[in-house]
C-alpha cells in the first residue's frame, strides 16, 4: 500500500515575487497600461515529477544544490502548494526540515517541549505520554525549568532534535537536519533514523551524506534541474550520481556553482608536481594528491568556511576538511585558490571531491560530486580496502610469552 | 506496516483549491497547538516585564485619566448620564482588547518566518491564537471597571449577563481584522508601519471618548460602518445601563460579517503562497 503519491507535480517559483506596496502599485500600473506583460522572470523548480512510496519503505533522494530537492519534501509536508499536479500522503506527516523551530528563548525547556511539539503536530496527550522519553533522550532533564536562551547551543539542539525524535508520525521527511551539531549529535540523528527504518515507518531522506542514505534508503531519486534522472536501488543511484562529477578532475575542466555568495570555477586534483610526470600526468597508487580549488568570493561573508571532502565511488567519506580546524582565513570579496594536500593513501579506485561552503549560521554550497577522479595502480589483490597508508609495523621477538594461568 | 482496516485516509496537497480541509476543520486539528501558542504569548508577556499587571492596569488608567481631561473638562462632551470616568473606562476597556489584538494578529506570521517556512500547521492558528492572550489583559482592566463601580456606588444590572455575547463579538471583529493585516503583511511589510496611525485613527473613529450619539444623519451611519462603533455602544448597554445602541449596531454587525467573511476568504488565498513570499 502507498502512503505517498507525487503525481506529476511541478512548482514554479517567481522570482521577485517579495515586494513592498509602492513596487505592487507600481507593477499593477504597468499591468494596466501594457497589458500581458510579465515583469518578473520565472523558475520551475520540479517540473512533472512523479513517484510513490510503499508503507515502511525508506526513500533517499539525492542531487545538486538547486536540484528541487527541498521543493519535494516542502510540497510533501504541505508547507507550500504545487503550481500544478498533486502531492497525496496517508496519515500523519512529519517534516523535519529543521529542527526547534518555533521554540522561544524566554520559554523554559518544559514549555518548549509542549510548544514545540504541538507545532510539529502532535497533540497534547502525546507530548504528555512520551515527555518522560523526550527528557530522557535530551539529557537536560536537570535545565528542565531553565529558560532555553540559557542553554548552550549544544543543549538546545539535542532538546529540539528530542521532541522532533519521539513524532512517531507514519511519514517521516527529514532534510538536512544533520549539517548542524557536533558528531556525537549527528550521530544520535542518523541513529535515530536507522530505529525509524527498523521499526518499519515509512521515511523520505534527503542528505548529502551518500553514505548513510545508502545504509537507511533501499531505493533512490536521482534529481537535476528539477526532474527526476534516475530512481532505483541507492548504491546504484549513487554510484552513478558520483559518476557524473561534472568534469574529470584530471582534466580540471571548468564547472561553474553559484550559490549565495560563492562561485566555484574550477575543481582539479592532480599529482603534487614535485613527482616527475608533470601536472597532467594520471593519479598513481602511492602519488601525493593536491586538490586546487577556484572560487570567487562576491560579497563580504564573516566566517566564511570551507570544507573538501573525498568520497569513493560508493559513498564512504573517507576525508572531511574543515579549513577553519587548521586556520582561521579572512575572505574578503575577490578570487581565491584553495590547495590541499592529500597524502599518499586513497587507494586505487574512483573518487569524487566533495565541496561545502558556509558560515557556522548558514549554508551556502553542499556539493558531495563536485569533481571527480580515479587513482590508478595499487594492489590489485587488496582492493577492497580504501586506504593503504603503509603504516609502520615494530615487529620485536620476544624471548618466551608469559601465560597467566 | 499496518492492518488493512487501520488505513488513514488521504491529505491531498493539489493546485487545486477545493482539495484543501475546510476552516472549522483547520482549527479543530490545531485546537491544541492555537492554546500553546496563547500560553506562549502569556508567558512571554508576563515573564520578562517585572511589573507585570502594572503596566496592564497604567495603559487604561492614563487614557482615561487623560480623556476626562479633555472631553470632560474641556470639551465638555456628554457621556449619557454616567460619570464620565466609567463611561470612558468601558469604552477604553474594549478598544484595549481590539487594538492589542488586532496588533498582535497583524504580525504574528512575520515574526517567526520559520514557522511558515518550515513546517506545516494549520495557518489560521496563528492569528486565532493571537486574539487568546490580550483576553487576560482585559480581564485584568475589568476589575478597574469594578472598582470604578464601587466608587460612583453603581449596582449593575441583568444586562452585564449578556457580557460573554459582545466580547464574544469583539473578537471575532478583531479576527476578522487581523486575518487580512496578517496575511497582507506576509506579502507587504508596510503593514508594520501602517500599525500606529491605522490603531491612532481608529480610536478616534470610534466612540471610545464620546458616545456615538453625539453625531446624527448620514455621520452616525458613516461611523457605524465601524464595527466597534455599535459594539462599544452594546458593552455599555450592557455593563453601564446606557440606552439600546439600536440601528447603528445592526450596521456594525453587517460590517463585522463582511470584514469576517472577506478576511477568511483572503486570508485562505493567501496561505497558500505563505512560503514561497514571507
Amino acid at each position: 500500500m502507498d502512503l505517498i503519491q507525487f503525481e506529476r507535480v511541478s512548482k514554479r517559483y517567481v522570482i521577485g515575487q517579495r515586494m513592498n506596496a509602492r513596487e505592487a502599485v507600481a507593477q499593477a500600473t504597468s499591468r494596466l497600461l501594457r497589458r500581458g506583460a510579465s515583469p518578473s522572470s520565472e523558475l520551475w523548480s520540479i517540473k512533472d515529477v512523479s513517484f510513490s512510496v510503499r508503507d515502511g519503505e525508506a526513500l533517499g533522494i539525492v542531487g545538486r544544490n538547486g536540484a528541487g530537492k527541498s521543493t519535494i519534501l516542502k510540497i510533501l509536508a504541505g508547507i507550500t502548494a504545487p503550481t500544478s499536479g498533486s502531492s497525496r500522503t496517508r496519515g500523519r506527516v512529519a517534516a523535519l526540515l529543521e529542527v526547534g523551530t518555533g521554540f522561544h528563548p524566554e520559554l523554559t525547556g518544559r514549555e518548549n517541549i509542549y510548544l514545540n511539539g504541538a507545532i510539529l503536530g502532535m497533540s497534547r496527550r502525546d507530548i504528555t505520554l512520551r515527555f518522560a522519553q523526550i527528557v530522557d533522550f535530551s539529557g537536560v532533564d536537570r535545565f528542565l525549568d531553565t529558560p532555553v536562551k540559557r542553554y548552550s547551543s549544544g543543549m538546545y539542539l539535542r532538546l529540539a532534535f528530542a521532541v522532533a525524535a519521539h513524532l512517531e508520525p507514519d511519514v517521516l521527511v527529514v532534510d538536512e537536519i544533520l549539517a548542524v551539531g557536533d558528531a556525537e549529535f549527528q550521530r544520535k540523528c542518523i541513529g535515530r533514523m536507522h530505529e525509524a527504518e527498523a521499526e518499519g515507518r515509512t521515511l523520505v531522506f534527503v542528505s548529502h551524506d551518500l553514505d548513510s542514505l545508502t545504509k537507511i534508503c533501499q531505493r533512490s531519486l536521482w534529481l537535476e534541474g528539477g526532474e527526476i534522472r534516475d530512481s532505483g536501488p541507492t548504491p546504484t543511484i549513487v554510484r552513478d550520481y558520483l559518476n557524473s562529477g561534472l568534469a574529470p578532475a584530471e582534466r580540471g575542466h571548468g564547472l561553474a556553482i553559484t550559490s549565495g555568495p560563492i562561485t566555484v570555477a574550477a575543481v582539479r586534483v592532480r599529482p603534487d608536481s614535485t613527482v616527475a610526470g608533470g601536472a597532467d600526468a594520471a593519479l598513481m597508487f602511492g602519488d601525493q594528491l593536491r586538490v586546487e580549488i577556484e572560487f570567487d568570493v562576491s560579497a563580504e561573508t564573516p566566517g566564511l568556511d570551507l570544507a573538501v571532502m573525498v568520497t569513493t565511488g560508493s559513498g564512504v567519506r573517507v576525508l572531511d576538511e574543515l579549513l577553519s580546524e587548521q586556520s582561521i582565513t579572512r575572505f574578503t570579496p575577490g578570487s581565491y585558490r584553495v590547495e590541499v594536500l592529500i597524502p599518499p593513501l586513497l587507494n586505487a579506485g574512483d573518487y569524487s571531491i566533495g565541496l561545502w561552503f558556509g558560515t557556522p549560521h548558514e549554508e551556502f554550497l553542499a556539493e558531495p560530486a563536485a569533481a571527480m577522479f580515479s587513482v590508478h595502480g595499487g594492489d590489485p589483490t587488496r582492493p577492497d580496502r580504501i586506504v593503504a597508508a603503509k603504516l609502520p609495523f615494530a615487529v620485536h621477538r620476544l624471548a618466551s610469552i608469559n601465560v597467566v594461568d | 506496516m499496518r492492518a488493512a482496516d487501520d488505513v488513514p485516509e488521504w491529505r491531498v496537497n493539489s493546485a487545486d483549491p477545493a482539495s484543501r480541509e475546510g476552516v472549522v476543520a483547520s482549527l479543530w486539528r490545531a485546537r491544541d497547538l492555537i492554546g500553546y501558542f496563547a500560553l506562549r504569548d502569556l508567558r512571554v508577556r508576563y515573564k520578562q516585564a517585572a511589573l507585570g499587571v502594572v503596566w496592564v492596569l497604567l495603559q487604561p488608567i492614563a487614557s482615561v485619566a487623560l480623556f476626562t481631561l479633555v472631553f470632560r473638562r474641556v470639551a465638555n462632551i456628554s457621556s449619557q448620564g454616567i460619570a464620565y470616568p466609567l463611561f470612558a473606562l468601558v469604552g477604553m476597556t474594549v478598544w484595549l482588547y481590539f487594538s492589542t489584538a488586532v496588533v498582535r494578529g497583524s504580525e504574528v506570521l512575520v515574526e517567526s518566518p520559520d514557522l511558515i517556512t518550515k513546517v506545516s500547521f494549520p495557518r489560521i492558528a496563528a492569528p486565532a491564537a493571537a486574539m487568546l492572550a490580550p483576553l487576560a489583559d482585559f480581564a485584568v482592566s475589568f476589575v478597574l471597571v469594578i472598582v470604578l463601580f464601587a466608587y460612583y456606588s453603581v449596582t449593575p444590572s441583568w444586562r452585564l449577563l449578556a457580557t460573554p455575547i459582545w466580547l464574544v463579538l469583539v473578537v471575532l471583529a478583531a479576527l476578522g481584522v487581523a486575518l487580512w493585516l496578517s496575511a497582507l503583511n506576509v506579502k507587504y511589510r508596510d503593514v508594520r508601519h501602517a500599525m500606529g496611525p491605522l490603531v491612532q485613527l481608529w480610536l478616534f473613529a470610534s466612540p471610545v471618548a464620546y458616545p456615538s450619539s453625539l453625531l446624527s444623519g448620514w455621520k452616525e451611519l458613516a461611523i457605524a460602518v465601524n464595527p466597534m462603533t455599535g459594539l462599544i455602544g452594546l458593552a455599555r448597554w450592557s455593563v453601564l445601563g446606557t440606552p439600546w445602541p439600536g440601528w447603528p449596531l445592526a450596521v456594525s454587525l453587517a460590517s463585522l460579517a463582511a470584514i469576517m467573511g472577506s478576511g477568511l476568504v483572503y486570508f485562505r488565498r493567501a496561505e497558500r503562497a505563505f512560503a514561497d513570499v514571507i
